[in-house]
């Protein structure tokens, strides 16, 4: 792999191109790859989360497209949605109702430059990983009221503010949920962060932390039981009431891509990452992952949605103490224990 | 090192690029177009709907908005002071709970006055 990018670097050398041309190709070959990933991944977890939400309610789901208990159901559902009319409606400030879905997108698509599934196999290890990937995913908040504010339409500037409101309460918890990993690792990076864990995983000594980063993982993805942005009996569809069509699709694809991205954060912050026996890491992070998801799904299928007080209670009056007294007992023990 | 970054700008960059590709050309191509006063009029569930959408908004989302600030500066000398908190020991421990209990105290504050009931 190395070789071969040395040898493609040098061929361009050769010719007299400036070195920048080749490692452009190089980055979007890898853009590229990952775009792929995320579409793959994004339409096999829909797929999944209709088997799963149909299983828990004891109905079959999607069954004909394709044959075997409908495995193609998500491809046609792309497919209808890109032949969809788009309808931008007629109060709407079209420029930032058009870019809106951008910065959703971009904002889910840069959080995979850190997401390490291998050993070798990361973007690139940025050395400040954690931190880059805080605050890359708080740009979509910023797509999230761009939307709700530029439709013209009360419910989706309610949903938009709803969904300000509870990622500004659940992004505090988040980031002091991961403090206890950072302080035993001492560095940001993902990779050395999954490589601390060879002898023990971190879900074991930063149980309450894991917990906690899942709950307001979940709270920062608005999925149920944190849903309230988004609440369909009240709020229709919350901040993207007015998209329709490759529009609306955006926004999904983004949500499904945040989904995995998160779950693929608690992977390697808490589940030792790629490290396990036998199969291939990537397989491990993978297996990993998606067993993160699968209790996302479970959750949101089985639990009522909370009301907002409760929701607001929920992140500042519990969760937030209890992930500074986390801290505050990690660092206590490793100042003990050296 | 700014090699780094330069992927996380060419992430973005194709991200947005993405969703004009998808949006502007490749949908515009297949779909249809016919709008209606009717289609584009603002969705409330079949009613004609009253009053604009930009409404006065509640003070809550304020207050919120205003301890999380506290919090978002908090965290940020949070983070250096966790990477290198193994190297400095115990005196650097004392120091940090030191300024998060100062910060507590507001937040406390906050709790008292009922900045924090969603009321």
């Amino acid at each position: 792999m190395e070789k071969a990018l040395e040898r493609f670097y040098s061929v361009f050398a050769e010719w007299g191109v400036p070195s920048i041309v080749p490692q452009l190709i190089v980055m979007l070959v890898v853009v590229s790859v990952v775009i792929l990933f995320i579409s793959v991944s994004v339409m096999f977890m829909i797929w999944w989360e209709r088997k799963i939400s149909a299983h828990i309610q004891v109905r079959y789901g999607p069954m004909r497209v394709g044959g075997w208990h409908g495995w193609a159901q998500s491809i046609a559902d792309g497919i209808k949605l890109l032949l969809k009319e788009d309808i931008i409606p007629a109060g709407a400030d079209k420029l930032v109702f058009a870019l809106a879905p951008m910065v959703v997108f971009a904002a889910a698509l840069a959080a995979y430059v850190i997401i390490p599934f291998g050993p070798n196999l990361i973007v690139r290890d940025l050395n400040i990983g954690v931190l880059f990937y805080i605050s890359i995913s708080s740009l979509t908040v910023v797509g999230i009221i761009m939307a709700g504010w530029s439709s013209n339409n009360k419910y989706s500037v309610l949903g938009a503010l709803r969904s300000a409101a509870q990622a500004v309460s659940y992004e505090v918890p988040l980031v002091v949920s991961v403090l206890g990993v950072i302080m035993t690792v001492g560095s940001l990076s993902m990779i050395q962060i999954v490589e601390a864990q060879k002898r023990i995983w971190f879900v074991i000594p930063q149980f309450f932390g894991f917990l906690i980063y899942l709950t307001a993982a979940i709270a920062e993805c608005n999925r149920l039981p944190f849903d309230i942005p988004e609440a369909e009996s009240e709020l229709v569809a919350g901040f993207h009431v007015e998209y329709s069509g490759m529009r609306f699709a955006i926004f999904f694809l983004a949500e499904y891509a945040n989904m995995f991205t998160v779950s693929a954060i608690a992977t390697a912050l808490f589940l030792g990452g790629w490290h396990g026996p036998l199969l291939p890491p990537w397989l491990w992070f993978l297996i990993k992952t998606y067993c993160i998801i699968f209790v996302m799904m479970w959750l949101r299928w089985t639990l009522a949605r909370l009301r907002v007080d409760q929701l607001m209670n929920l992140g500042w009056k519990v969760l937030l103490p209890l992930a500074f007294l986390n801290m505050g007992i990690t660092g206590l023990i490793l100042v003990i224990h050296g | 090192m700014a090699a780094d970054y330069a992927v996380v700008g060419v992430f973005l960059v194709v991200g947005l690029l993405f969703v004009v590709v998808n949006v502007d050309i490749v949908s515009r191509l297949l779909r249809p177009s016919d709008p209606q006063p009717e289609k584009l009029a603002p969705y409330e569930c079949g009613e004609d709907p009253i009053g604009g959408p930009w409404i006065r908004v509640h003070i809550r989302y304020y207050l919120y908005a205003l301890v999380y600030v506290i919090f978002a500066v908090e965290t940020i000398y949070l983070y250096p002071w966790a990477i290198v908190f193994r190297k400095l020991g115990l005196f650097a421990f004392v120091e940090m709970m030191l300024f998060i209990a100062i910060l507590l105290v507001g937040f406390a504050y906050a709790w008292r006055k009922g900045a924090l009931e969603w009321a």
